[in-house]
Formats: C-alpha cells, sequence, structure tokens
C-alpha cells in the first residue's frame, strides 16, 4: 500500500508539445481515486507516468517513500489492467497469471498455489488451460485483473477498463471493483472518460483538461461545489446549464458582483410549472423544444428569453405542453467568472431585492 | 455460388492445364528414373515405363558417397537455419521495437544488402573464407549464410505489428527485453518463423551455385552438386540414373511438403497477427 505523489511533474512529446504541464496530485493511500477528463486531457498520459511506461521531462514521482522516476515498471509494484487487457495471445490463461510470479523467481510451487487461488477469486478455475481468444470479453477481463491481483502490489492502475465491454457487464463489473477495492484496501487509480463511472466509482476524483488539473474531491463535492465552469460542465447529466449574465439580468435585477459573468445552474434544480408561480429565484418563460422520458425523470430541453438550457424534472411528462414557466432558487445558482472560474459570493448578488423582482415580473 | 457450365468447364479446362504444366517435368523425372537407359531415348517417350528398373536408385546411390552428401547437405541446410534464427529475431526484434541512433540508416543498409545478386559478392566472400581457411568445409557453406536480410524484413514486420499494449504489460510484469522477446514476441510470430524456416530450407537443400564454388571435395559437397555429377558417369549421360539421384534430392522436401502443407498455405495466405 502506499500513497502516490507527483511533484511538478511535466511531460512534452517531441517539439514541446506539452501534454502535462506543472502537475502536483496527490493520491492518498488506500484511496479510490478516477482521473476523468475528456480525450486528450492527459488522464492516460499522468496513469503511464505512474506506471513507469512513460517518462517524465521534468518532475518527480513519489510512490510511498520512494522517488521512482529511474525504477523499471516492472520494480515499482504497480500492476495495471490495460483497456484492450493486454493478455499474451500465446499462453494459457494460467501462463499469463503466472507471468510475473515467473519474472518475480517465485518457486513454481508456490506460484501454482498463489495461481489457483486467484483463479478461485476471479471464478475462472475451469479456464485456466483456455487461451484468452477462446474466453468472452468479461472472462478475459477477470483473467486481466486476476494477472493483476496475484502479484498483490501496492497499487491498481486500471486504464478504461471496462469500455469495451456491453452495458450490462460494465454495470456488474464496476460492482465488482468497488467490492474488490474495499477488501484489498489498496490504493486504486482508475481513468476513464466516463464521468458516471467516474462519480459511480471513485471515492476521490481528480478532473483533468489539457494537462491540467482541474479540480480534485470527493464525487459528491466535485457535483455540489464545482470549482468551475468545466468540472460544472463535464460533471452531471445532463450538464450543468450556464448562461451569460446579460441574459439572465433583465427581469431578476442587475448584478452587483463585477467578477460574475455566467450564471450556471443544474438542470434538475430548475422547477417547471404550467402556471407562474409566486416563488421567490429567477422566473423564467419558456418554450419547450423537445422532451426525453427517461421513465423516473424527464428531460426537457426548453427555450426562453436567457437563451436554451436543459431542465430535469421528476413529474410525469407535460405531454401537451408548449408554454411553462420555470424556477430557478436563487441558492441553487453557480457563479463563474469570464476565465469560468467560481466565483464564491457571501449573499445572493442580485442588486434588486429578490421580492421586488418578481414583483416586476407578475406585473 | 452458382457458376454457369461453360464457364464451370473453361475453369477446370484451366485448371487441368496448369496442373499439367507444373507437374510435368516431375511426373517425367519420376517416370525416367524408373526407366532402362535405352527406354530414356526412345521417341515418341513414354510415360510409364515397361519394366520398373527400381535398381537405378541403388545405381545413384552407390555412384558416390552420397550418404555424406546426404548428411552434408543435412548438416549445411540445418545449419544455416539456427544461425539465421540466432541472427534474425534479435535483430528484427531490435528493429521493430527499439529507438537507437542511425536505426533507418542501419535498416537501409539491411535492405540493401537484398538487392545485391549473390555472383557479385561471391568472389569477395569466397576470398575472405580462403584467408580464414574455410574453402571445402561445412563452415564455409553455413557462414555466408547465417543471416538473413529478408528474414530480418520479415520478422520486423510481423514483430511491429504486436500491439505496444502486450509489451508494457509484460514490462510491468516485471519481464526482460529477452524474455519479451522469447515469450512473446517469438510464439506470436510463428507463422512467419515457419514461413521463414521452410523457404531458408528448402532454398539451401537446393542451392546448387554456392557449393559447387566452394567445394573441392567429397567431405564438404552437398546433395546437388554429388547429383550433378552423375552426369559424369560412364562418359555419356545417364538420365535414368541422374533422374533417380533427382528423386533421392526431393524426396526430403516432399517429405516436409507433406507435413507442412497447413502451415506452407497458411503462410502464403497469412495476414498479420491478430
Amino acid at each position: 500500500m502506499a500513497k502516490i505523489q507527483l511533484k511538478s511533474v511535466s511531460k512534452a512529446y517531441g517539439n514541446n508539445k506539452k501534454v502535462i504541464e506543472d502537475m502536483n496530485l496527490e493520491i492518498q493511500d488506500g484511496s479510490f481515486t478516477v482521473l476523468v477528463g475528456p480525450s486528450g486531457c492527459g488522464k492516460s498520459t499522468t496513469l503511464r507516468i505512474i506506471a513507469g511506461l512513460e517518462e517524465v521531462s521534468s518532475g518527480e514521482i513519489w510512490i510511498g517513500d520512494r522517488l521512482v522516476n529511474d525504477v523499471a515498471p516492472g520494480k515499482r509494484g504497480i500492476s495495471m489492467v490495460f483497456q484492450n487487457y493486454a493478455l499474451y495471445p500465446t499462453m494459457s490463461v494460467r501462463g499469463n497469471i503466472e507471468f510475473g510470479l515467473e519474472n518475480m523467481k517465485i518457486p513454481k510451487a508456490e506460484r501454482k498455489k498463489m495461481v489457483e487461488e486467484i483463479a478461485e477469486v476471479v471464478d475462472l478455475t475451469e479456464y485456466l488451460d483456455k487461451k484468452p481468444q477462446n474466453l468472452s470479453g468479461g472472462q478475459r477481463q477477470r483473467v486481466a485483473l486476476a494477472r493483476a491481483m496475484v502479484k498483490k502490489p501496492d497499487v491498481f492502475i486500471f486504464d478504461e477498463p471496462l469500455s469495451n465491454l456491453d452495458a450490462k457487464l460494465r454495470g456488474q463489473m464496476r460492482t465488482e471493483l468497488i467490492q474488490l477495492h474495499k477488501r484489498l484496501g489498496t490504493t486504486f487509480i482508475y481513468v476513464t472518460h466516463d464521468q458516471v463511472e467516474a462519480m459511480s466509482m471513485g471515492d476521490e476524483i481528480v478532473i483533468l483538461d489539457k494537462g491540467h488539473i482541474m479540480q480534485q474531491a470527493a464525487p459528491m463535492e466535485v457535483y455540489h461545489n464545482p470549482a468551475n465552469q468545466f468540472v460544472a460542465n463535464f460533471i452531471g447529466t445532463p450538464s450543468m446549464n450556464v448562461l451569460p449574465k446579460s441574459m439572465v439580468e433583465g427581469k431578476t435585477g442587475m448584478i452587483t458582483d463585477e467578477r460574475i459573468s455566467y450564471i450556471g445552474f443544474r438542470p434538475e434544480h430548475a422547477d417547471m410549472q404550467m402556471e407562474k408561480l409566486d416563488t421567490s429565484g429567477i422566473n423564467l418563460s419558456c418554450e419547450i423544444i423537445t422532451m426525453e422520458t427517461l421513465g423516473s425523470e424527464t428531460l426537457y430541453l426548453v427555450n426562453s428569453d436567457a437563451g436554451q438550457f436543459q431542465v430535469k424534472s421528476f413529474h410525469a411528462p407535460l405531454i401537451d405542453t408548449k408554454k411553462v414557466h420555470v424556477t430557478i432558487p436563487m441558492d441553487k445558482l453557480y457563479y463563474f467568472d469570464t476565465q469560468g472560474n467560481r466565483v464564491f459570493v457571501e449573499e445572493i448578488p442580485f442588486q434588486t431585492p429578490v421580492r421586488e423582482a418578481r414583483g416586476e415580473v407578475l406585473v | 455460388m452458382k457458376t454457369s457450365l461453360p464457364l464451370k468447364v473453361l475453369n477446370v479446362v484451366g485448371l487441368i492445364i496448369m496442373v499439367a504444366i507444373f507437374a510435368m517435368p516431375f511426373i517425367w523425372m519420376i517416370s525416367t528414373s524408373l526407366k532402362t537407359l535405352g527406354e530414356t531415348m526412345v521417341f515418341p517417350p513414354k510415360w510409364i515405363p515397361d519394366e520398373l528398373i527400381w535398381e537405378n536408385f541403388v545405381s545413384a546411390w552407390n555412384s558416390g558417397p552420397f550418404l555424406q552428401y546426404f548428411i552434408n547437405s543435412v548438416l549445411v541446410s540445418v545449419g544455416i537455419l539456427i544461425f539465421q534464427f540466432i541472427t534474425v529475431i534479435p535483430a528484427a526484434y531490435a528493429f521493430a521495437r527499439y529507438e537507437f541512433r542511425f536505426k533507418n540508416m542501419l535498416f537501409s543498409l539491411v535492405m540493401v544488402t537484398m538487392m545485391i545478386p549473390a555472383q557479385l559478392i561471391f568472389l569477395p566472400v569466397f576470398l575472405n573464407l580462403s584467408d580464414w581457411g574455410l574453402l571445402d568445409t561445412l563452415w564455409g557453406l553455413i557462414l555466408p549464410f547465417a543471416t538473413s536480410a529478408f528474414g530480418i524484413f520479415m520478422l520486423r514486420q510481423t514483430f511491429k505489428q504486436v500491439p505496444e499494449e502486450l509489451l508494457e504489460a509484460a514490462r510491468l510484469d516485471n519481464s526482460t527485453d529477452f524474455k519479451i522477446m522469447m515469450k512473446i514476441m517469438v510464439p506470436m510470430a510463428k507463422p512467419t518463423l515457419i514461413t521463414l524456416g521452410l523457404f531458408n530450407f528448402i532454398t539451401h537443400w537446393n542451392d546448387y551455385f554456392w557449393p559447387l564454388v566452394m567445394t573441392t571435395s567429397e567431405k564438404a559437397r552437398t546433395l546437388p552438386v554429388g547429383i550433378a555429377q552423375l552426369r559424369q558417369v560412364d562418359g555419356g549421360v545417364a538420365w535414368n540414373i541422374l533422374m533417380a539421384g533427382n528423386v533421392i534430392l526431393v524426396i526430403p522436401i516432399l517429405i516436409i511438403f507433406f507435413f507442412a502443407q497447413r502451415h506452407i498455405i497458411r503462410a502464403f495466405t497469412y495476414t498479420g497477427v491478430k
């Protein structure tokens, strides 16, 4: 078990094309940390740097109390599960699991015992002598897991391991991985581009964009308290609605805080009604453009004076309605500056008292 | 698939002609090897001899130290095979998977050697081997072919197709490069290696030119040279004995074809590592 630290790590390819720039990252011992971000954000590179498959251009990598910059991948106490499993095709399942142990010079009898134990754990005992190409996707995934687990590493690394599985199996493997983490208590680092996976699996999420860390926090913290517009957009389905302040200002009142230039709110915090309601908040009259019924909830795309945005409602779908009224409570608003950074305010930053503003709308 | 009758007939006729073109010399060789000397001269030629003269094989075998030739042939062909695998596999691995200075230049150099005809370099090689005192020895027949540019080229292509992830997984499994090469790359390149091995074996088993110029005595001669000498038996050419010798020459290759047929066909239609 080990904590991992990246200290001002940079990675550039060829002509100074920087993939990661001055990254400082600390991954707690025993945590399930998910690196998430759009493609090209540097999450896989970060992972590969930790694994030692990629050399850093500058900076330090610490695993536990060991500086591992010059330590070979096989000697870092890391096991990795690859996206395409990377099973050795010419070896049997047993050979695949055993290969790493063999290289660790573990005696044969002991190896055999370890392989059989781990096969038991991942439920592969009857497949031990099969070749990977004769296994299903889920079974291959389990072989990859077994191969990683059998070495009893300090750190597990997962590079989008579930993206090749179908939706049902993916859900199942997700739960299995969470359970595995609980059981082993080892540090897990997990890379994915799927924010749902990130939210549901991690106890810590690191959101990356263009080689920079956007935010590192627990899933609910990231969701309720995004550090910037990027995180607000990236986490949550559908993503946060962000409207320019000028579009919202008119009816609700002028914004006093000069730092603010965008206002955001979650689709599920917008309250949709047929009639104008006497509640406080931003009131907008809207027109429904599209509707997606998802069973327990309904997603609407609506058009208003303030622009288009999405609303998530847990009420019965409004099938024949076109015109609706949307209210967003003041305390559910997020504010961002021109750079997209979060602006934290002490009190509601609208000039006109909310009550008067509403009165104006009602006239 | 449905084909019209005339097209089918045309197809079959075409195939028969092709088979005839390729098989005829071969059938003639076997037929001649079983004739009397007189019968080989008959016109029009007979396909099936009146009497099968099996003794021709005994005469051919006994007309020189054929056992020695045979052993030499085996040693040379197998020796070349072993040496080539020892040199070609690491070279191909390095060219496919390592970054080092002058890599492209060195690889081009290897490729250039493929384009120089053997007849051009045989004299310098000959002189070289003569300096080392290797003329008329089996080493002189093996060493010039101890590596193969074509082999390096072909194996490099195969190695390049192995997904990088596999090598990374192996590295994380604390594997040495040598072990990656032998336990992961080589097993995956098996079809290519079999192809190379077969081509190699057949080429060097049948090679006539090099053993002819390199050897002056029976102790290092190989079968093709020995058989060519059958022409000089008794002044005139004893075609029946000569053909019997040729049959002896091709039998080992036929046996290999027989057992490795599946691999050979796959080798030719082989497209890549999955």
